[in-house]
This record gives structure tokens, C-alpha cells and sequence, in this order.
């Protein structure tokens, strides 16, 4: 006893070297996760500085009010904020499935020849600038969105009841809706990926056992994999939210830059990103200003957006009350 | 002692204290099965007969081919590209590796439990139940009456009766494992095919689910694959010896045991290989 007691309290030259390596590089590495925090902290914080003079000029009306008018020096910023969660609602809409189909297809259906090279195109998809897919967007989708697109929505879903209003509107082609479908082509490759390598990590043997009851692939897929893997699916598909709420050279394209409130998705609209986008090069004092409460605002956006989806991943594994 | 109706000679009591006699009707019969993984040829012109309502155990050392005759008999292996099985397995005459012979039929007829226990996240009630709505639309009374009949069937029921609700995961591996044939034996299967199935689980665990086979051959017909020799010789009524894919002797276990016909054989039973 006396002998390990020695040992322990007068430390080796060597073994004090080893313990100042050890201390020193958690020092290290605590310093680089923390940089990131304080980075971003402060870019939140700087933005919320730089827009001191509108919130001291608008108050909380700045995030209530549609009227935006650099001209009257009157800034509200509801229209942006709108216009960003209905393109990347919209953009949601359509890459879910997509991605879902894609991810299902290409783990559970496709030859095995097959997987791996449209897996990889895929993955390569989301390689691409945004400013291609904004390229695309301007010269292909919105001449078809024009001559077929609109007119076939308002024809179609325009008359109906409730949602009616929201497919009226002029044939021009740009607008929330193609902004919407623009991002979901972004975005699919992402959440596909995502979902592809979740559903890669069920255990064979829970599958097999599924199909030996009977269960057809549908329903393998659905009763088995979706709920074994649904908390990390759930993460996938925010991180594809997470990229629709602040893209803003494809949005810009072709939203239709108007800060005009529409409850039409076939009429110009505009985001949070695209609005500072363009306007940044000419604003000036509180115009300026303006936009930086802008870009706050949409810091405070995705992360609440990210931070509800933490929680209902929380909520999730405490149902299965296992994790 | 149950069900002597085809009795022929006079039964002999194997080692497994069911009655044994060498013309048990045959229930599923492979006839000159080969199975291949891509080129690898698995199996080699495998004929087997499993004797209805009988325990029979397919043993070998690890990769001779008894687990994936076992996965040919439900047409398991089907799920997956660039296997593919050649022959014949009748049940009951009919041929299943026919494509016109619906794997829906197939699957509710011969039910199989894995070597891991694999029960679904969901509750334990759910795990039996979802088994059974595949083949059945029951009334909410009903279902619980097949729920705690499967329960009880699988040796589950007085452990798990107040906890319906709860998750499966939350179970132990032994009792999860009779949970997976629980779900199995839910389905009314007419063969139960076990895949090593205590080989994850520890003595205590085994021995309830050797016993509960035991109880369980008295219905189903049942094919074992095991690693276990002593397993063998403890739960089946027929024992069949594979190594590389072929068939290399097949007989009553308690004969296959202590006067095996092949060299092979015995060297592996007395541990001399595999």
C-alpha cells in the first residue's frame, strides 16, 4: 500500500510530461469547437448591431409589418419572412417524397449494378453551384412554368375552394412556386443521401425477419425501416430545411424580387436572402441597417427551425423510451 | 408420445422422448437442390425429408450449406439479387420455388425464427399483432385472444402479460427470442424453421427455449439449424450431417449419434474437425 501510495504522489519525469500533452491538446480541441460557437455568436450579434437604428426607428413592428419602402424609409419585414418559409415549405413539399422514393429505390429495389453509380450521380448533384441551378431555373423552368405550368394551375387548382387563391395568377413564370420547385431540386440530393445512408444501417435481419412473416416491400419498408430509422430521417429532412431557408443566388433568379405581400404562389415574391442579395450594394444608412436585422432575423429563423427539430427528435427516442 | 397415426414399425423412442419411426410423413422434402451465391455453388444436389411434426436438426461446421438449405425452404433468400436456388422443395407435394407459388402462402405456412432475436421497435403486443394482420383482419377482442394464445405458446405470456404496452427492445435477449417465435407460431405456421436460434443467448435462456421446442414439436414441424451438437442430440428426432453443401448423412439423431454410417460423421461429432 505505502509503496503504490509513493508512486502515486511523487509522479515520474515521464509520466507528468504525458499528463501536460494530454491537458494541452484538450485545450486544443476545446478551443476549436468553441471557435466555431463564438463565431457564429458573433456574426448573430454584429447583425443585430448593425441593424440598432431600424429596430430604434420601427420597434417590434419590423417583424409584423408587409410595408417595405426604402423609399418612405419604412421597413417591415413580414413579406420576406413569408416569402422564405412558404418557397422552402414548398421545397419541402416535393423533395420529401422525391427524396424518400430515391432513397427507398436505390437501398431496398435497383439491381445491385445499378446502386452505386446513381447513387453517386446523385451525390454529385449536390457538387453543383447554386448558381446553375438559378441559370436553369431563369431559362428552362421559367419559360415552361409560363406556357404550361401556370396556366394548367390556374385552370386547375385555381378554382378550387380554400387553396384556390393561392394558384391564381398572371403567367410570367417566376414566383414562389418555381422558387419552391428550384430548391427542391437542391435540396434532393441532400435529404436523399441522408435518407439513403440511414436506411443502409437497418439490420438485415430485422428486414428479413419482416419479410419472413410475409410483409410485402411496402410494407417492410414502412412498418419496419421508416420507424427503426425515423429520428435520423427527421434530421435529414431539416438539414435539406436548413439549406431552403438560406439559399439565395437560385432564389434570387427566380423569385421575382418583389417585397410585395401575395397570397398567390404564382406571383413574385421574395426571401430573406434574395432581398439582401440585391439590395445590399445600394443601401444606404437605414435602408442598410435594415438589411441586417434582415439577416439576424434569418439566423433566428433556422435556428429555430433546427432547434424544433432537435426537439421532436428528443420527443421521439423518449417515446421509444429506449434512447 | 403424441400423434402415432402413420406409426408403420413399432416406434422408437428418440432421443428427444417423442416417438420416432422411420416412416414419419414426409412434410417438406428437398429433391436434387443446388443454391448458388452469384457462381459459388452452396448446396450440391441436396434430397432431405423433413418428418412432419418432428424435430429435425441440420448440423455441419460453419459455412457447409445448413443454414442456407434452411433459407430456401421460405424462399427467404428471394429478397436478395444473385441468389438462386435450383430443384425442387415440396410442402406437401406442392413445389414452393415454383414463382407461381405465392410467397404470401409460402411465409404464412413456414414461419422462421433468426439466430439473433430481431423484435420489431414497436410494443410487444404490436410485434405479434402486426405478424397476425398480415393474414387476418380480426376484431380488437379477437386479437387479444390470438395475442396471448401466440404468448403462451411461446413460453411468454406470465412474463410479459402486464407489460403488453411496453417496448420489445426492452425485453432480455431470451425473451425476446421466444417473442420472435412467439410471432412466428402467431401466424399458425404448419413448419417452423429456427436458424440457430439460441445461439446469442446464454445456458439459462437455451434451456427454455429447447424446451419450449419440445413443447412446440407436438404441433409444428420444426427444422433446426445448430451449431450445438449436444442440441442436436437433446431437442430433434432426425439429424442431418452437411459439410461443403453436400448431404453427407441424414438419419435418426439418436442413431446418427452413436452409430453414424460415415467417417465424416463421426469425426466431426467426436470433435475430431469443424
Amino acid at each position: 500500500m505505502t509503496t503504490i501510495a509513493a508512486r502515486g504522489s511523487v509522479p515520474q519525469p515521464e509520466s507528468r510530461r504525458d499528463e501536460l500533452q494530454d491537458k494541452g491538446f484538450s485545450y486544443v480541441l476545446a478551443f476549436t469547437a468553441f471557435f466555431v460557437l463564438i463565431a457564429l455568436a458573433g456574426a448573430a450579434l454584429s447583425m443585430l448591431w448593425g441593424g440598432r437604428e431600424v429596430l430604434a426607428q420601427e420597434g417590434w413592428r419590423f417583424f409584423f409589418s408587409a410595408e417595405w419602402n426604402p423609399v418612405e424609409n419604412r421597413y417591415g419585414a413580414l413579406v420576406p419572412i413569408f416569402g422564405t418559409l412558404v418557397t422552402a415549405v414548398i421545397a419541402m413539399i416535393i423533395a420529401v417524397p422525391v427524396s424518400f422514393g430515391i432513397a427507398l429505390y436505390l437501398t431496398e429495389v435497383a439491381p445491385s449494378w445499378l446502386r452505386t453509380p446513381v447513387g453517386s450521380a446523385i451525390e454529385l448533384l449536390a457538387g453543383i453551384p447554386s448558381i446553375i441551378y438559378g441559370m436553369w431555373g431563369l431559362f428552362v423552368l421559367v419559360p415552361v412554368m409560363t406556357e404550361y405550368g401556370t396556366p394548367w394551375l390556374n385552370d386547375h387548382l385555381g378554382t378550387l375552394p380554400v387553396i384556390g387563391p393561392m394558384f391564381q395568377g398572371p403567367p410570367i413564370g417566376i414566383g414562389m412556386l418555381t422558387a419552391g420547385f428550384v430548391l427542391a431540386i437542391m435540396v434532393i440530393p441532400f435529404v436523399s443521401s441522408v435518407m439513403r445512408d440511414v436506411f443502409l444501417t437497418v439490420p438485415t435481419r430485422l428486414k428479413e425477419s419482416a419479410y419472413a412473416l410475409g410483409a410485402t416491400k411496402w410494407e417492410v419498408v414502412w412498418d419496419i425501416v421508416l420507424p427503426y430509422t425515423k429520428s435520423a430521417v427527421v434530421g435529414g429532412i431539416f438539414l435539406g430545411l436548413g439549406r431552403a431557408l438560406g439559399e439565395t443566388m437560385a432564389v434570387a433568379y427566380v423569385v421575382g424580387n418583389t417585397v410585395r405581400f401575395s397570397v398567390s404562389l404564382l406571383e413574385p415574391g421574395t426571401t430573406i436572402a434574395a432581398l439582401i442579395a440585391n439590395d445590399f450594394a445600394e443601401a444606404t444608412d437605414t435602408y442598410r441597417s435594415a438589411l441586417l436585422l434582415l439577416g439576424f432575423v434569418l439566423f433566428i429563423v433556422t435556428f429555430f427551425v433546427l432547434s424544433i427539430a432537435r426537439l421532436m427528435l428528443m420527443r421521439l427516442s423518449r417515446r421509444e423510451g429506449l434512447k | 408420445m403424441t400423434d402415432l397415426n402413420f406409426a408403420m414399425s413399432a416406434p422408437v423412442v428418440g432421443t428427444s422422448g417423442r416417438a420416432v419411426d422411420a416412416g414419419a410423413k414426409p412434410k417438406m422434402s428437398a429433391r436434387k437442390l443446388n443454391f448458388y451465391y452469384d457462381r459459388f455453388r452452396a448446396l450440391k444436389d441436396v434430397n432431405l425429408d423433413i418428418a412432419e411434426k418432428r424435430v429435425t436438426a441440420l448440423i455441419g461446421p460453419s459455412g457447409c450449406g445448413k443454414s442456407t438449405l434452411l433459407r430456401i425452404f421460405n424462399r427467404i433468400y428471394a429478397i436478395y439479387p444473385k441468389q438462386e436456388a435450383e430443384g425442387e422443395v415440396l410442402l406437401d407435394g406442392e413445389n414452393v420455388l415454383d414463382p407461381k407459388f405465392p410467397l404470401n402462402r409460402l411465409r404464412g405456412k413456414v414461419g422462421m425464427v433468426f439466430q439473433k432475436p430481431v423484435p420489431f421497435p414497436m410494443s410487444i403486443y404490436e410485434n405479434i399483432a402486426y405478424a397476425i394482420r398480415h393474414y387476418e383482419k380480426l376484431k380488437k377482442p379477437e386479437m387479444d385472444t390470438r395475442v396471448e394464445e401466440a404468448l403462451r405458446q411461446g413460453a411468454l405470456w406470465d412474463e410479459v402479460k402486464d407489460k403488453l404496452k411496453q417496448s420489445a427492445l426492452g425485453l432480455s435477449g431470451g425473451q425476446q427470442q421466444r417473442l420472435c417465435i412467439a410471432r412466428a407460431v402467431a401466424l399458425k405456421p404448419e413448419v417452423l424453421l429456427l436458424d440457430e436460434p439460441t445461439s446469442a443467448l446464454d445456458p439459462i435462456a437455451t434451456g427454455k427455449i429447447e424446451q419450449l421446442i419440445a413443447e412446440l414439436a407436438e404441433r409444428f414441424t420444426i427444422a433446426i439449424v445448430t451449431h450445438n451438437m449436444q442440441q442436436a442430440a437433446r431437442c430433434s428426432d432426425f439429424t442431418a450431417f452437411m459439410y461443403l453443401g453436400e448431404l453427407v448423412e441424414f438419419g435418426e439423431t439418436e442413431k446418427l449419434f452413436t452409430q453414424p454410417a460415415k467417417q465424416q460423421t463421426e469425426d466431426y461429432i467426436t470433435g475430431r474437425f469443424g
